[in-house]
């Protein structure tokens, strides 16, 4: 049930009631068929493996999504990071809907075995995540009784695994689909039926498979957990024997620490994206400095800039006596072949004066803009990131624009002739002008397949020149007929140069 | 005016002045206009490259500065490489500066909370890799220019400082010193006339106020095309005959 589960919580407050049955499908050859079923789904009577038609046929009102494999993967090996912080240092994730955790020695820590699986079980029920628990000897009892052990957690005491799997059926003993098949036309119903029966013939017939998933699931032979690692953050210290206070000893320790990390980040092969300095001061509180760049970077002059920059932000108080420098973010960063080009010499590279004012300034604050496909002025520009890759896209340039766009339309007083005509004179900020040369209506209509709000607006954009030679970019909210357009108020919106 | 070839003995008394200044000793480009009449008045004919140039609106141009931004970004599309420009007041429509040859993908964009935080992205910004950067900026003091234009010599970047005020009245600003190398001032004039009704390509009043070793000059020029070239207007450039003009304003 995790796909569903994980799928009711990534829609969160979109997610179907918990009482409508939910199925997830997706391909298996050319057919479409369930791939995961909730509770609700289940009680209906609907199984895995069953043609999506099918199931929508018995079930009235059955909700279907498409199951996305990859992603609860994913997700799954993000739940057994949490797993790892939270139980024991040995665990992995069991796709496609299990966790394997070593808990040797780490139940004490949690009350002991059965109250460490029923907190487990209602901590996850907790964040609406199904789950079933089992402790055994072996890996391959623990993933059988969990599923096929008929109770939400199952502690197998040490030494009486096979008493406990052994009247389990033989689906639990992680074979192939087929192979199970074919043993229940043989007969072989539970798992003692399989461990009752002579080696040999069973290896003959089915490969050696079921004789080592049974061999696994009694402890005979060793089945290794590979565990995930959590990333480790490059970090680095320095403690000092006496408090340090001024600032030149602060960004001489700086440059020093950024020098020992990015040695660190060399042999990982990456470079920074966000350094955080921590300072450690005596009276025990801390201080710190965050510094992002908009590509990974592992210059040690250019990281000590931009922390440097930012040293008098710190106040050392009566000294510091630890500094820590961490690459909270890092990403993968190679040596790479500086272009060199016959025609032309290679374009500067801008990206650490970005990272200079984007410190400075706020990230935020630094921006590139790129055209977003809409006829209202205001929507057809986005703010991007600074360095992001440049499509070489623009916008449409057969009407002209203003240089100024005013941030709000300013509403201005006219006298013009309706429907289509510029007007005549208009009041803008208190100063009547005379319009001598107008050029329009260019009109704009609402975007009524986003917003239901504007389904009928439309504003005619008109260029206006003055008797100055002041040029303006003035509409008129409606088209100048039909009041449900608009109101055919006239606005102010921007000024050519 | 024709400038004629300075005699051996000046151009002496200039190298020896140029050794002295020390730090211009070197060759410096330029950026032409492209239009004689204006590059024939800057030294060297045209744009210095690594230097300071200022711009200020003309008129309500000082509040908006919508023209000067268009001059600018006119200058800013012939150069080559990124250019940066420092705003306080987010309010340039990016699809017009594209109208003047500065796709979105050449300019980064930086707003500063206040004048000093502009007037320091700026200086970095000149010390940085970029071909041009232009920044909105409402005072600017001797040292911050000086600086400003020590910043633009050591990399050879085209700086624009965009004079831009709150108020009209704090326009007279302009008036007072700056260690920039040229001063513009840019006012719109009414467009060039159609032959059927509508606004036709924008005209400016283009005042060179101040250049380094030049003389003040002002010239009316039409706006800057889709490349960012301003030209002069075809009646002054071929001028026609004076007949015709007499008979075009009796039937406007």
């Amino acid at each position: 049930m995790w796909p569903t589960d994980r799928f009711r919580r990534k829609s969160a407050d979109a997610a179907p009631r918990p009482e409508t049955p939910l199925v997830l499908i997706g391909r298996d050859g050319r057919r479409r068929v369930v791939l995961a079923a909730d509770a609700a789904a289940h009680a209906a009577g609907l199984r895995i493996g069953m043609p999506a038609s099918k199931a929508q046929a018995l079930v009235p009102g059955l909700i279907v999504h498409d199951a996305e494999p990859d992603a609860d993967a994913m997700a799954l090996e993000r739940l057994a990071l949490w797993a790892l912080c939270r139980y024991a240092p040995v665990v992995a994730a069991d796709p496609p809907d299990g966790l394997v955790i070593d808990t040797t020695g780490a139940d004490h820590l949690h009350g002991g075995e059965a109250a460490m699986l029923t907190e487990m079980v209602e901590r996850l029920a907790a964040s609406s995540i199904t789950a079933r628990a089992a402790v055994a000897d072996t890996r391959g009892a623990a993933h059988a009784l969990s599923r096929f052990g008929g109770g939400t957690t199952i502690v197998v005491p040490s030494g009486e695994t096979a008493r406990a799997i052994l009247p389990l059926p033989i689906a639990a003993l992680r074979l192939a689909a087929g192979t199970i098949d074919s043993l229940r036309r043989l007969g072989f119903e539970t798992i003692a039926d399989l461990a009752g029966t002579p080696r040999a013939s069973l290896a003959l017939r089915f490969g050696p498979e079921p004789g080592r998933r049974l061999d696994q699931a009694l402890g005979r032979v060793s089945e290794p957990i590979e565990p995930i690692r959590p990333v480790e953050i490059a970090e680095v210290r320095r403690n000092f024997a006496e408090p340090i206070g001024a600032a030149e000893t602060i960004a001489r320790y700086t440059g020093k620490l950024v020098a020992e990390l990015c040695a660190e980040l060399e042999t990982r092969g990456q470079g920074a994206r966000r350094l955080d300095l921590l300072f450690l001061r005596v009276d025990n509180r801390t201080e710190a400095i965050r510094v992002g760049t908009a590509t990974p970077v592992r210059d040690v002059k250019r990281l000590t800039r931009l922390l440097t920059d930012k040293i008098e932000t710190i106040d050392p108080g009566f000294g510091i006596e630890l500094m820590r420098l961490a690459a909270t973010i890092a990403e993968p960063l190679r040596a790479k072949q500086t272009i060199s080009s016959l025609a032309s010499p290679p374009e500067p590279d801008v990206s650490e004066v970005i990272d200079i004012l984007a410190n400075r300034v706020g990230e935020d604050r630094l921006y590139r803009f790129a055209p977003v496909q809409s006829d209202v002025p205001e929507r057809s520009v986005q703010r991007i990131a600074p360095l992001a890759p440049d499509t070489g896209e623009g916008w449409p340039g057969h009407w002209p624009r203003p240089s100024r766009l005013l941030p709000r339309p300013e509403p201005i007083e006219t006298v013009a002739l309706l429907p289509d005509h510029p007007p005549v004179t208009f009041t803008w900020r208190g100063v009547r002008r005379r319009v001598k040369r107008a050029d329009g209506p260019e009109r704009v209509f609402g975007e009524w397949w986003k917003r239901d709000a504007e389904l009928a607006a439309v504003r005619d954009y008109f260029q206006v020149e003055d008797e100055n030679g002041e040029r303006y970019w003035v509409y008129r909210a409606g088209d100048g007929e039909d009041a449900a357009t608009g109101s055919h108020k006239w606005f102010m919106h921007g000024i050519f140069g | 005016m024709s400038i004629s070839a300075p005699p051996s003995a000046i151009s002496e008394l200039r190298e020896r002045i140029a050794r002295l200044e020390g730090s211009n000793a070197r060759t410096r480009t330029v950026l032409p206009f492209g239009v004689a009449a204006i590059d024939g008045v800057l030294p060297g004919g045209g744009l210095i490259f690594g230097g300071l140039h200022e711009v200020a609106g003309g008129g309500n141009g000082a509040v908006d500065g919508a023209a000067a931004a268009l001059f600018a970004a006119g200058i800013a599309a012939r150069v080559t490489g990124k250019v940066l420009w420092c705003v306080t007041r987010p309010d340039l429509f990016a699809p017009a500066i594209e109208q003047v040859g500065l796709p979105p993908g050449r300019v980064i964009y930086v707003e500063a909370g206040d004048e000093k935080s502009v007037l320091a992205c700026f200086e970095e910004g000149l010390r940085g890799g970029f071909g041009a950067v232009v920044a909105e900026v409402a005072r600017l003091s001797m040292t911050a220019s000086r600086r400003l234009q020590l910043a633009a010599e050591s990399s050879g970047a085209i700086g624009i400082a965009i004079r831009r005020w709150r108020r009209q009245t704090e326009a007279t600003d302009f008036g007072q010193p700056t260690g920039a190398e040229t001063r513009w001032r840019v006012s719109v004039l009414p467009s060039k006339p159609l032959p059927v009704p509508g606004v036709g390509r924008a005209r400016w009043h283009l005042e060179l106020i101040r250049c380094r070793a030049g003389e003040s000059a002002d010239f009316t020029v039409e706006a800057c095309d889709a490349k960012g070239r301003i030209a002069l207007p075809s009646d002054v450039a071929d001028r026609p005959l004076q007949k015709e003009i007499g008979r075009r304003r009796a039937s406007a």
